[in-house]
């Protein structure tokens, strides 16, 4: 299935500058493998040594924080929305 | 896009740096580590800064923040000076005999200038950087003190100015923001949302968002609370600080300002015990404070101290750092303990100050009657931010005027009522 996903400005080197992409997965960790294999080095961006999320990331399944839902198992269905927002904002 | 060219001043900052992982960055309108996602951080020259400040310079620099502008993030010679900060410290006798303290303080920004809450520090600090960085809009994401005072001091700088504000927010605030003329964006949401909202805006139109692509530089301003109080003490650090805390990023300034004056020589170290205050409706800081996490599960914030109704602080792990290795403590307090705080302030010192206000007296009020601030600690606490913005709030808690005709007995029947009422207060205290 396809979600579309927003990216934010910090990786945008890894993805050609574009803002948005089209990826797939049925969950948020699988979603994460195939940005990888489109954008090589984004994971790593993403994902601390352990394969965890950083804590400094959050993900918005269709504006739903993922930490609310199931988090990296957050299952994804065709066209809902991905935004990964740095979480250092605000206040 | 430039507005103008600024003259400029040797800087005493030398460019962005990951709080985290080190990464250095120039010091452009970025605010996360493009590695770790990590918060940056301005880096100084502290040796410079040591040559350049001494306590009587500052005393003679203007009556604003920007007496400490050898500490702030900017190379404009002329900043944007709204005669913001130093405001009044105020020694709480009253209140401090109230609660059985000896040394109390309140450090006052709910007469800052120009719009009554301590976001015109960092907002005089951000739309200078701004101006330098070459925006013509600036915006922002707020709970209502920060659109008040983007707002106002974007029409002061001549610039554009688009904020983002929940929907749901007291009439005091939007009203106190709408009369600038921005463009304000109401968002049908929480204030976390309209967090998320402006992150994935930011970087689209070329704006400058003052606590997102310009947070670094922006939130050196809150340090001028700990600067402020270390003079007027007399050039010396208070023993125990008192702070509210929403996304946690004052607290952890207030902490930075204390430690620079210390490096650069200005006050003598001493150990500063730092204690934070929520609302229980949001509450993730002293929720990880009590359960000895070290990481902060987001909430979903019901309060009526909206302003720092944050659910996802971004800078929650360093509060929770900092209360913990100074031997201070994260309470959390009720909504009805939240108005009986603003209403402490007020009868007891005249000082009428909002939720977050009210938010911080009632912790303050917890932390001394659990023994966890000794009655001869020098204690500073922080108000933040103005009681006539928050009037919903304390909506009939406050009593009503004695409607009277102009006639003198008319007067004195009513004075006559209004003692036999105060009379009953006191006999049902009694009972």
């Amino acid at each position: 299935m396809s979600v579309k996903v927003l990216i934010p400005t910090p990786l945008q080197k890894l993805t050609n500058d574009q803002a948005t992409l089209e990826c797939q997965g049925a969950t948020i960790a699988e979603l994460l493998d195939n940005l990888e294999s489109s954008c090589p080095g984004i994971k790593a961006r993403l994902c601390d040594e352990q394969g965890e999320l950083r804590r400094f990331v959050n993900f918005y399944v269709n504006s739903e924080d993922i930490r609310f839902l199931d988090g990296r198992n957050t299952p994804l269905k065709e066209g809902d929305e991905v935004s990964i927002v740095p979480a250092i904002a605000g206040g | 896009m430039t507005v103008a060219t600024q003259p400029k001043t040797q800087a005493t900052f030398r460019a962005l740096k990951c709080k985290e992982c080190g990464a250095e960055y120039e010091a452009q309108a970025i605010h996360v580590c493009e590695l770790c996602f990590g918060p940056l951080e301005v880096a100084y020259d502290y040796s410079a800064i040591r040559q350049r400040v001494s306590r009587e310079k500052i005393q003679a620099g203007p009556h604003s923040i920007w007496r400490y502008r050898e500490f702030l993030p900017v190379t404009s010679e002329q900043p944007i000076d709204v005669g913001t900060g130093v405001t009044p410290l105020v020694q709480a006798n009253r209140l401090a005999r109230r609660l059985g303290l000896h040394r109390l303080y309140i450090k006052n920004d709910a007469v800052n200038m120009p719009t009554l809450s301590f976001k015109d520090r960092v907002v005089s600090v951000a739309l200078t950087r701004a101006r330098e960085l070459g925006f013509s809009t600036v915006s922002c994401a707020s709970t209502g003190n920060l659109a008040n005072s983007t707002a106002a001091i974007a029409a002061h700088a001549g610039l554009d100015c688009c904020v983002f504000i929940p929907a749901d927010l007291e009439a005091g605030k939007v009203m106190g923001t709408l009369i600038y003329s921005p463009t304000v964006m109401a968002v049908q949401g929480n204030y976390d949302q309209v967090n998320r909202l402006c992150s994935e805006v930011a970087n689209t139109h070329g704006w400058g968002f003052v606590n997102i692509n310009l947070r670094p530089y922006y939130s050196e301003g809150s340090k001028t609370l700990g600067y402020e109080v270390a003079e007027q003490l007399g050039w010396q650090l208070p023993d125990h600080i008192v702070a509210p805390l929403a996304s946690g990023s004052l607290f952890t300034k207030i902490y930075k300002g204390f430690r620079e004056f210390v490096e650069v020589g200005l006050v003598e170290d001493r150990a500063v015990r730092f204690s934070g205050a929520q609302a229980e409706g949001c509450s993730p800081i002293a929720q990880a404070f009590q359960e000895g996490r070290d990481f902060i599960a987001p909430v979903k914030p019901n309060t009526i101290a909206k302003s720092i109704a944050i659910g996802n602080p971004a800078d929650g792990v360093y509060a929770l750092d900092i209360a913990r290795k100074t031997q201070g403590h994260i309470e959390a307090v009720t909504d009805a303990e939240i108005v009986d705080g603003i209403k402490l302030l007020a009868e007891t010192e005249g000082i009428f100050t909002e939720t977050a206000g009210g938010t911080t007296i009632a912790v303050l009020k917890k932390l001394v009657e659990a023994g966890k601030i000794h009655p001869d600690e020098t204690t500073v606490v922080y108000i933040t931010g103005n009681g006539l913005k928050t009037q919903e709030a304390v909506q009939g808690y406050v009593g009503e005027p004695l409607t009277i005709e102009p006639k003198l007995d008319s007067f004195e029947r009513a004075l006559e009522r209004s003692r036999t009422l105060e009379r009953l207060e006191w006999q049902q205290v009694l009972v």
